[in-house]
């Protein structure tokens, strides 16, 4: 140990600091993640037969297909959600004083200090037949009949983005927070009007952060088996539920585990997607 | 907008700033500054040389006072309508946009086309000797070319008014030197009224054609560099700009013209009251720069005696304790052999002519 301590980089250190992680991740990560794997590549439940028979049911079945299809546009559906509306919060938190600022952080973050299922039934309270939203509306007379809001993608949606907010919002915090404030003022004394701003400088510049929230608010929205079934209800199957019952219900692990590696890569898929778009649109924050 | 005149005069009318958090960042100020002329305003730190500069971009809206560029009042304009360039302290530079793509920002703002865009981008680079950086990221460029494009980003525009926040503050000495030669030449190219903040007061007298100094948000002098080098309206202009030796006094008799102070170092002299008239047997503050005072051999000056002396290049600087046990330096210039005083070594020293020495009303 140390023969040249003198020309040793001081920024390396022994890899010997990451062994437990790395002993973890393997233990728990990789160990299961490969053991998925194998089952995956069985055409029967007992597990005697090798083949790729469950990877092709799913591929030339429409009704899984379908399932992930919806699953993966309920994804893009709740980012899409909680980037609009996350965005104009982030703005506004790099504009007000310190004291909004810790307002405004506490209502972003309140979502995460409330258990999911309790989150998830307040929702359910608020878009129920005889929910919040329905009430008001007919007390005051704009409806006859109560909307349908329960059980609608909708109100998955609507749900999904306000438990999943802080994912968006947070890392939008953070890259706005890096843009120099001067680059709003200099696009601004260069004629540059309050749109031409947004979208040539902000934007651009903040992109890093929109990336982080967009890939965080998507895995989060996909993989939300609570909210997704308390919400959903019945009528809406999404992958993680339709893995449970494949799973749980049916005892089909083999097909468990290939919807599994397929949603897995779909998720990859999806979130190289986003990183690649980010790179080339040149967003290099604050670098 | 797009063509507006370069050059044109600018005023800045009674203007007062409080921020909300009640600081008073500015107050009263008055500059009557003609189109054309390069302004320095020079002041300690936190004396509110920012706030101004932010306040003529647009960027604040002042509590009270007027703005006004050539004929036009322009308060209610939003800064993207004034037609002001600005240069800030850390260059602001866009940096996910390549170097001429920053340059050319303000024409495509105003609905240039690109070609054309590109051809004049292309010509201000030329203009700040850039024209190889041009497929560049600011963070490629080193602090001086980032500078460089700075200015000629708001050179794009074509502004009346070009504003510069202590714009050489980060760079090194000879880099400084070239930027401020550079600077005043294309100043003098484009006619461009502009307004260079700073707080080096080198800067400030070599480069502008006036100088406003400030202190605590108030306007102490706006004059020449001449007249607020040598004829410096108040005690804070005189120890700010330049070094000078503070003298306590008594007046003997006074005049418009002149003044007979009583030096608590002893020995009588003539001083020139700056700041306003001066009464019989009020205390006042004499200010002497170290390069008027003079080692006479008769018993017209003061008494001191020698401490160190330090040879500065060019000139020799002598400190020396007087008999009210203050020290003053004295700065002698290196003609030939100059005479090494000793330490320890009883001289006499007086003012080189009565008009550079200035009075001012003591306060306390
Ligand atoms: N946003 C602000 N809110 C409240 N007070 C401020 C604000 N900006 C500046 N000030 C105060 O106003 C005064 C003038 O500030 P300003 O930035 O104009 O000084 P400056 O002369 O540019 O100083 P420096 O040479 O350090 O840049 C200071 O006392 C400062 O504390
Ligand atoms: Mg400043």
């Amino acid at each position: 140990m140390g023969a040249a301590p003198a020309s040793r980089d001081v920024t390396s250190y022994g890899m010997g600091l990451a062994a437990p992680l790395a002993l973890f991740f393997l233990l728990f990560f990789v160990a299961p993640l490969l053991q998925l794997l194998w089952l995956s590549l069985h055409n029967d439940t007992a597990g005697l037969h090798w083949g790729l028979g469950q990877y092709l049911h799913f591929l030339t079945d429409p009704f899984s297909l379908g399932v992930l299809g919806s699953t993966l546009l309920l994804g893009a559906e709740v980012t899409a959600v909680c980037l609009v509306l996350g965005f104009p919060i982030a703005w506004l938190y790099q504009r007000v004083g310190p004291r909004l600022q810790t307002i405004i952080i506490l209502i972003v973050l309140l979502p995460l200090l409330t258990s999911v299922v309790v989150r998830t039934f307040a929702w359910i309270v608020i878009l129920g037949r005889q929910g919040i939203i329905n009430a008001t509306l007919q007390s005051l007379g704009i409806i006859e009949t109560p909307l349908k809001l329960l059980y609608t993608q909708f109100g998955v949606v609507l749900a999904l983005a306000q438990v999943q907010m802080p994912l968006m919002t947070l890392p939008l915090i953070t890259a706005l927070g890096r843009i120099d404030p001067n680059l709003d003022d200099a696009s601004c004394s260069l004629g540059a009007g309050s749109w031409r701003t947004f979208f040539r400088i902000v934007l651009p510049l903040s992109l890093p952060g929109v990336i982080a929230g967009c890939t965080l608010t998507y895995a989060a929205a996909i993989t939300a088996f609570i909210t997704q079934s308390l919400i959903g209800g019945g009528q809406m199957l999404f992958m993680p539920m339709y893995l449970y019952q494949q799973a749980s219900t049916l005892q089909n692990w083999p097909f468990a585990s290939a919807i599994s590696i397929i949603f897995l890569l779909a998720v990859l898929a999806v979130v190289s997607v986003f990183t690649t778009l980010g790179r080339m649109s040149r967003g290099y924050g604050g670098a | 907008m797009a063509d507006a005149p370069s050059g044109r005069s600018l005023v800045v009318d009674a203007v007062t700033h409080r921020y909300p958090s009640g600081a008073l960042a500015v107050e009263n100020i008055n500059l009557d500054i003609k189109g054309g002329e390069i302004i320095a305003l020079l002041g300690p730190s936190g004396c509110g040389k920012t706030t101004l500069l932010r306040i003529i971009a647009g960027f604040i809206a002042q509590t009270q006072g007027r703005v006004i560029i050539g004929d036009d009042i322009v308060d209610a304009l939003p800064p993207n309508k004034r037609a002001v360039g600005i240069v800030f302290q850390n260059y602001a530079l866009f940096p996910h946009l390549s170097i001429s793509e920053n340059v050319a920002y303000g024409l495509a703002a105003r609905g240039v086309d690109k070609a054309a865009r590109q051809r004049e981008a292309q010509r201000l680079l030329e203009l700040v000797q850039l024209p190889a950086m041009a497929a560049r990221l600011p963070r490629q460029l080193s602090g001086g070319q980032q500078q460089r494009v700075a200015l000629a980003r708001a050179l794009a525009i074509k502004p009346s008014i070009l504003l510069l926040d202590e714009p050489f503050a980060a760079l090194d000495k000879n880099l400084r030197l070239d930027m401020q030669i550079e600077v005043k030449r294309l100043q003098r190219v484009s006619g461009i009224t502009t307004l260079i903040v700073t707080h080096d007061q080198e800067e400030a007298l070599s480069m502008a054609d006036r100088v406003a100094v400030l202190s605590h948000g108030k306007l102490e002098q706006f004059g020449s560099p001449s007249d607020v080098y040598d004829r410096p309206q108040t005690l804070f202009v005189n120890t700010f700009v330049g070094s000078t030796n503070r003298m306590p006094g008594v007046v003997v008799s006074a005049d418009r013209t002149a003044a007979k102070v009583r030096l608590d170092a002893g020995a009588e002299i003539i001083a020139r009251p700056a700041g306003g008239a001066l009464s019989e047997g009020g205390r006042v503050t004499v200010c002497i720069r170290p390069e008027h005072l003079q080692f006479v051999g008769d018993e017209t000056g003061f008494a001191g005696v020698v401490g160190m002396s330090l040879p500065l290049g060019a000139t020799v600087v002598h400190e020396v304790t007087t008999a009210d046990g203050s020290g003053v330096k004295v700065s002698q210039a290196r003609i030939g052999e100059t005479r090494a005083l000793e330490n320890g070594a009883a001289v006499r020293l007086a003012p080189l002519a009565p008009s550079l020495a200035n009075a001012f009303p003591a306060t306390l």
